[in-house]
């Protein structure tokens, strides 16, 4: 028989599916697992309501990991199943779990077609700047000159920018966070599962075997208050406890001030005021393409825009057409454009061949 | 044109009216004269007529290709009858052509003696020049073996719309429609359903529906009037099974088909495609039907096509996505994950000419390799080929069940020629058709993601959102019973011979193969599309007293389980494809049996008289 959830709150354990995990000790994808499995009972979606899709790479075994429904596919191919997955049963809650090989490289035309359609996923990509799987091949968002196993001499192929390539896709929710900040981590997945419309969240992600320490510059104890700014909506662009920030210039540009009163210093009244929910993707895009050296790294929520959704507008159209036509009738899909009948009189009453008494009828 | 009886005399005109028993027209022009439009009105009136018919548009992959030239072509045939058709025809009988071009890229094709019917308008020396020839052939001598009738259709139809406030462009925009009028007279079609046709078509601009109104009367009245022809013809009615017909293209056909196994399976149908020629009016078809419960999704790409659908199947929809070759080649991946998830699923290839783009909008057979063969890894996976443009209908289904039952992605192969072509359907009485409910598992007892039916082998169809029951599934090798991935050699091994026993198992599904024809000879052994003129050339080659045979094939994987037994009670079996010789080889592997071949690789489909030239000394070396 079924049994419906449990109408007791759901816990962490209940996500967490009884596959050992195998990723490296020390990958970034842990810490990613248990901020996912903590959020979900915050959700209020019965668990069985929820899939997780995933390409492939390191990132991809994440389902298993999920004690939910769960499909590991093909490489880069997660947003198009994902898509047809949504589309055919709006109610359930889809995850995307992806890298920035799958997603970026041989899934960027997917990624982006997903981005444009508002598609209600969330998109989880865990982005590591490396190809871990296949053990240390330079990624899309590896930097220009990484010398990695196929790349000896340096990489020559410039990085795109997550963030900036999904907003110009026209992605709805934009995020970014890295992988040790747990507590901005759970906001950030729990504002993304919440999203109505398509929602992308680039996690920095440590690789401990092939691309040890990329973050390190940013994510450091000792630095990160002065490489990553946490933006908030509402708030000024404020880092290094409030005596930085963001201001535009009359070219419209951003540039680092101290703020304060006193000479050399801006007031904060000038500094850019985050607004997530503009419907311009101008300054999230700003916000993305900031980054070292000169800037602070933005991480939190770029992006936050209700439109439309994929899911909305095609229940839209069924209702249109079924309000406009009426629940189909088979028998009058079959009648459409001209018919003409031929009564049993015509028919030659049994007086053709049994190859005449066949004819027409295409079977 | 036979023409089988004595004629009648027109009181009136004193011109005969001949009674024939089957005539083959083609409507030839360039490819903005809307010659698939006058070809499909002109086959509306046949059907409506009584007479049964088959059609087949041939036109350039180029949208509107130099006007004038033989590369800008475009043609529609028709074959109607008092009998049976099983095919457009060989030689059209009428070739009505629009310019020289359309002339020169068609006459080689007329039966000797046939009918040219010339809009002389357009033979102006820069069109002459156009289409490579040197000289005016109406003029030149080089159509004498014809009855030619050079009418100036272009000028006709301004003289009949010079009282419009029509700008020449726009009348000559009708000239097809007086030249559909000159038609209908001489194979006395009735005009008035015609004339309701055109005005519900341009309802919204009632001055154009006005203006092709005038020209089609006045092409009719120029056959009545005209002191031209000296006959007119009439072809009567076939004696056709009692029922309600309508004419179906083989892509309409296949588009309702899975909508009405949607229905049967009592699933809501979704459809992940991308666009492609020939494929695409399958996709626009089903786009109409929303109100059905089909969700039509137009990828970014082939591969999103196959994994959008994917994951409809998965969430518990019937699903299909639809292709030509080069997008099934780009499919191929996903076939591999679709077989190991094993989830139902219908892949529709209509086949065009290959490799690479090779040749968009021209027929061939020559994907049966790919679809039986073409995924890494032993990746079998049940296809099916259909016969004819109603055949399509019926094949969708079965894919459909079949998928449904065996937990299988299955492939459904037609081709461009049947796909385009159309011929008269009847439709099933309501009621008939057998339902297959889809049934999924909800029960958390005992259950395992790949336990399987006993008897089919098919594991569990689960849907997300069913609660207790929530697991993982993926493209990795997976344990035999839980679904968990595993890498143990005998699992595998195991597995293999799993998904390859299921699939076997569809051989239950398959009927008892059907000869036609005596045994003991020449069998003639087809598959797919090229029913129809196999089907014929038997007839044929029976009626000179050719001891032949036909045996047509509809599953090609699994292949009927009593074939072998069939083709060793011929003294001689051919294989007719349009490949170099697919079907062949897989016979040869199969059932360690000698086959003769013919093949035909031209991006044409087989005319009856290729298969019996190809078959008479065959038959007669017996």
């Amino acid at each position: 028989m079924t049994t419906a959830s449990p109408l007791v709150p759901l816990t962490r354990k209940d996500f967490v599916s009884p596959q050992e995990v195998k990723w490296c000790p020390g990958c970034g994808d842990y810490s990613i697992l248990a901020q996912v499995q903590r959020t979900m009972p915050d959700l209020g979606v019965p668990k069985e309501n929820i899939v997780f899709v995933s390409g492939i790479g390191c990132s991809s075994r994440f389902p298993y990991y999920m004690a939910t429904y769960g499909v590991h596919s093909i490489h880069g191919r997660a947003p198009a199943i994902a898509t047809g997955l949504k589309l055919a049963r709006p109610e359930l809650k889809v995850f995307v779990v992806t890298g920035d090989g799958d997603a970026l490289s041989i899934g960027g035309n997917h990624i982006i077609h997903a981005m444009r359609r508002n598609i209600e996923l969330t998109v989880l990509m865990f982005n590591n700047r490396i190809y871990g799987l296949t053990k240390g091949q330079v990624s899309p968002t590896s930097e220009l000159g990484k010398v990695t196993k196929s790349t000896p001499l340096g990489s020559i192929d410039k990085p795109f920018e997550p963030a900036a390539l999904v907003l110009g896709a026209g992605a709805t929710f934009v995020a970014r966070v890295a992988d040790n900040e747990v507590a901005l981590m759970q906001t950030i997945i729990k504002r993304a599962s919440e999203h109505k419309g398509v929602a992308f969240v680039e996690i920095l992600q440590n690789c401990p075997v092939f691309n040890d320490g990329a973050y390190d510059a940013l994510t450091g104890k000792e630095v990160k208050a002065e490489r990553q700014i946490v933006i908030q909506h509402g708030k000024p662009l404020l880092f290094k406890g409030g005596t930085m920030g963001i201001r535009i210039n009359k070219s419209f540009m951003p540039e680092v001030v101290e703020v304060g009163e006193g000479e050399g210093k801006v007031p904060v009244s000038e500094i850019v005021v985050h607004d997530e929910t503009a419907e311009s993707p101008a300054l999230a895009q700003m916000l993305a393409h900031m980054g070292p050296p000169n800037f602070p790294l933005p991480v939190g929520i770029l992006r936050a825009v209700r439109t439309e959704t994929l899911t909305e507008l095609q229940l839209d159209q069924v209702s249109k057409a079924v309000t406009a036509k009426g629940n189909g009738i088979i028998e009058e899909l079959w009648r459409q454009g001209d018919t003409w009948t031929v009564a049993a009189t015509q028919s030659g009453e049994g007086n053709g061949s049994a190859d005449e008494e066949e004819l027409g009828t295409g079977d | 044109m036979q023409q089988i009886e004595g004629h009648e005399t027109d009181a009136k005109r004193k011109r005969t009216v001949h009674e024939l028993e089957t005539v083959v027209i083609r409507f030839s022009g360039d490819s903005g004269d809307g010659m698939q439009l006058t070809g499909g009105e002109f086959t509306k009136a046949s059907a409506l007529a009584g007479n049964d018919l088959s059609t087949f548009p041939d036109y350039p992959s180029e949208i509107r290709a130099p006007s004038g030239t033989v590369a800008g072509v475009s043609g529609f045939q028709v074959q109607f009858s008092s009998h049976r058709v099983y095919t457009p025809g060989d030689e059209p009988d009428v070739l009505v052509a629009f310019n020289p071009a359309a002339l020169k890229a068609n006459l080689a094709d007329v039966k000797r003696g046939g009918t040219l019917i010339l809009n002389e308008s357009a033979f102006t020396p820069q069109n002459i020049q156009r289409a490579g020839y040197t000289t005016n052939p109406i003029e030149d001598g080089a159509l004498q073996n014809y009855r030619v009738y050079s009418v100036p259709v272009s000028r006709l139809t301004q003289l009949a719309l010079a009282d419009t406030q029509l700008s020449v462009k726009e009348i000559l925009r009708s000239t097809n429609m007086w030249a559909l009028g000159l038609m209908f007279w001489m194979f006395s079609r009735p005009i008035e359903v015609e004339i309701t046709a055109i005005n519900k078509k341009f309802a919204k601009k009632p001055h154009i529906a006005d203006a092709n109104i005038k020209a089609f009367k006045a092409g009719y009245n120029y056959g009545e009037t005209a002191e031209l022809f000296d006959a007119n013809y009439t072809v009567p009615a076939a004696r056709i099974r009692p029922g309600t017909y309508r004419n179906i293209t083989g892509n309409a056909a296949t588009a309702i088909g899975m909508v009405t196994a949607a229905k049967l399976a009592e699933l809501p149908l979704f459809v992940g495609s991308y666009p492609i020629t020939p494929a695409t009016d399958i996709l626009q078809e089903l786009a109409h039907h929303k109100h059905h419960g089909v969700v039509t999704h137009q990828a970014e790409d082939e591969i999103a096509g196959i994994c959008s659908a994917i994951g409809g199947a998965y969430g518990g929809s019937l699903a299909m996505t639809n292709t030509s070759g080069p997008g099934m080649a780009l499919k191929s991946e996903a076939l591999g994950l679709a077989v190991i998830l094993e989830i139902p699923l219908v892949i529709v290839n209509v086949q065009r000419g290959g490799p690479s783009t090779g040749l968009p909008t021209k027929t061939e057979q020559s994907d049966l390799f790919q679809a039986l063969y073409g995924r890494h890894g032993e990746a079998p996976m049940p296809v099916i080929a259909a016969r004819s443009p109603g055949d399509c209908f019926h094949a969708a289904i079965e894919a459909s069940r079949i998928a449904i039952k065996y937990m299988t992605p299955v492939i459904l192969l037609t081709d461009g020629f049947i796909a385009n072509g159309s011929e008269p359907w009847r439709l099933p009485e309501p009621g008939t058709l057998t339902p297959f409910p889809a049934k999924f598992r909800t029960d958390p007892q005992d259950f395992a993601a790949y336990r399987r039916d006993p008897e089919t082998l098919a594991r569990d169809w689960v849907k997300p959102g069913t609660p207790g029951l929530e697991h993982r599934i993926g493209g990795l090798e997976k344990h035999v019973l839980t679904g968990e991935v595993s890498y143990d050699p005998q699992n595998h091994e195991k597995m293999s011979h799993l998904r390859a026993e299921k699939v076997a198992k569809i051989v239950a599904e398959i009927p008892p193969t059907h000869v036609e024809g005596p045994e003991g000879g020449l069998l003639l052994l087809s598959w797919g599309g090229t029913w129809g003129a196999v089907a014929q050339a038997q007839k044929q080659l029976a009626t000179e007293g050719k001891r032949v045979a036909h045996v047509h094939l509809r599953w090609m994987n699994p292949l009927p389980p009593d074939l072998g037994a069939v083709l060793k009670r011929f003294k001689k079996v051919v294989v007719c494809e349009l490949n170099l010789g697919q079907l062949s080889h897989v016979v040869r592997a199969e059932y360690l049996l000698h086959v003769e071949q013919i093949n035909k690789i031209q991006g044409k489909p087989f005319k009856v008289s290729d298969v019996v030239e190809g078959a008479r000394p065959l038959a007669e070396s017996l």
